[in-house]
């Protein structure tokens, strides 16, 4: 029954070539992939679509069970999900007759040892027990056959693929090999039981909770490109250190202001500011661009107030780029970040209560 | 069986006033501010500034000053109203301090250096 509907669109993928932009997304399609699964229940009883209470992915899967031309294009993206398409295009080099069939055939072998079996979830001790028959039979065509087509009745839903396989009987020396080759699905359990493990739904039939589609994503995503992971090590921001000098006994010198202030593109009174109220001190500029603080203080202690300052008022809140501008409207400070786009206001700096601290009848004076 | 996927929602709803609570959003008055200030010498004097009016500032001090083994004085302030000024640098233990006697560690700062 299924295998009419899908064959088109098998076809169709052929001649396509599924971009391959897409096999990244088959990672976090993967729930979807169990589709066959109702698809052939409701093509088996000969209705449709009956069911009940649906989820989006459900009717996913149907939209594609419904199968028009059109949807063959959704189909390719299913399949392209699937796996490696690359190995289909390999096969598919080999007779185009036959070729499609056989074609057809492999990339489930070898998609499924591939990445990590993402259709295979859910049937895969069928899937297996398949397998293991058709090696056995593969040279005795009719046999084979025979045990595909039980086996097929036997576990009502299976993949797609799984149910194009009889139709290249014909061929089967050809896949012969490959399935030979791919037979070790002892290899594919371990792949895709990682993915396996934590799909606490697979023994229910409740619905997903988002954030375990979310981890799961996440969990095939750094998976499959292992890149995006080291995102958050990129780069390091790196800021000269404060050089700080001591002139005489009761004032400090920050030498290199001018130079981290630029370097963190913020203007030097801002940061100034912010270092005076820190501190509770005042002090001044002098003519070579240095800041001279008031009281004694360490390079450390500077160190750390510098960083409160690039957390507070540099540093992007949503992606942590320092790459951001700050800029004040109607006496409110945003800082805008040029990477992610975010804006946010940022508290002004404010002094706050400054405790007299030397001889009060000298300030009466 | 519920179905999450297919739970209308709509982003759009009336959300009410984000601020109708919290009419000081922004503004840092809800934070206490420890600060440090350097005297002459290698002396200085730490400054609590925004307790919350359901503390006794005078007998916060009296606890201090026995807990820190220091001196220290309530200060009135026009703007900032009443301020703890204990001597040294008793900023860390200060916030220690209030975070064990149920103060929320987010609603304090601690600045200087």
């Amino acid at each position: 029954m299924s295998e009419p509907l899908f064959d088109p669109s098998l076809k169709k993928k052929k001649k396509k070539a599924v971009a391959f932009t897409e096999d990244p997304l088959g990672a976090d399609a993967d729930p979807t992939a169990p589709a066959p699964d109702t698809i052939e229940s409701t093509t088996i009883n000969g209705e449709v679509v009956d069911l009940g209470p649906k989820t989006a992915h459900e009717m996913m899967k149907e939209e594609i069970g419904g199968d028009d031309a059109a949807k063959a294009k959704e189909e390719d993206d299913f399949k392209a999900m699937f796996g490696d398409v690359k190995k289909k295009k390999k096969k598919k080099e080999i007779p185009l007759d036959f070729g499609e069939d056989s074609g057809i055939a492999t990339p489930v072998t070898v998609a499924e040892p591939g990445a990590e079996a993402p259709a295979g979830d859910d049937d895969f001790s069928d899937l297996k027990k398949k397998k293991k028959k058709k090696a056995k039979a593969a040279f005795d065509l009719e046999a084979f056959e025979k045990e595909i087509n039980q086996s097929k009745a036997k576990s009502g839903g299976d993949d797609e693929d799984e149910d194009d396989v009889p139709v290249d009987t014909s061929h089967i020396d050809n896949i012969d090999e490959a399935e030979l080759g791919d037979d070790p699905f002892a290899h594919t359990d371990a792949p895709s039981g990682v993915d396996a493990g934590n799909e606490a739904w697979l023994g229910s039939d409740r619905d997903y909770t988002y954030s375990e589609l979310l981890t799961r994503f996440y969990n095939s995503l750094h998976a499959a490109n292992p890149a995006l992971l080291s995102s958050v090590s990129r780069k390091r921001y790196t800021i000269a250190p404060p050089q700080i000098f001591r002139e005489g006994n009761k004032k400090s010198i920050f030498a290199n202001v001018t130079e981290i202030c630029k370097k963190m593109h913020r203007q030097p009174e801002h940061v100034i500011q912010f270092l005076f109220t820190e501190l509770g001190t005042t002090g001044s500029v002098d003519g070579a661009g240095r800041l001279v603080i008031k009281g004694r203080f360490q390079q450390k202690s500077i160190e750390n107030v510098l960083r409160r300052y690039l957390v507070e008022y540099v540093t992007c809140k949503t992606c942590k780029s320092p790459d951001t501008l700050l800029t004040k409207e109607n006496r409110i400070f945003f800082v805008a970040c040029e990477s992610c786009g975010s804006r946010r206001s940022v508290n002004a700096i404010k002094s706050g209560f400054q405790a007299i601290v030397g001889k009060r009848s000298k300030i009466k004076a | 069986m519920s179905v999450q996927n297919l739970n209308t929602f709509d982003p759009f709803a009336d959300e009410g006033d984000p601020l109708a609570d919290n009419a000081n959003v922004g503004s840092t008055s809800d934070y206490i501010h420890i600060r440090i200030q350097q005297r002459n010498g290698r002396k200085t004097l730490t400054t609590l500034q925004g307790l919350p009016t359901e503390y006794d500032p005078k007998k916060l001090l009296k606890a201090f000053k026995k807990e820190f083994a220091c001196n220290g004085t309530l200060v009135e302030d026009e703007k900032m109203g009443q301020v703890i000024q204990l001597q040294g640098d008793q900023r860390a233990k200060i916030s220690t301090f209030l975070v064990e006697n149920g103060m929320d560690r987010a609603t304090i700062k601690v600045h200087g250096f």
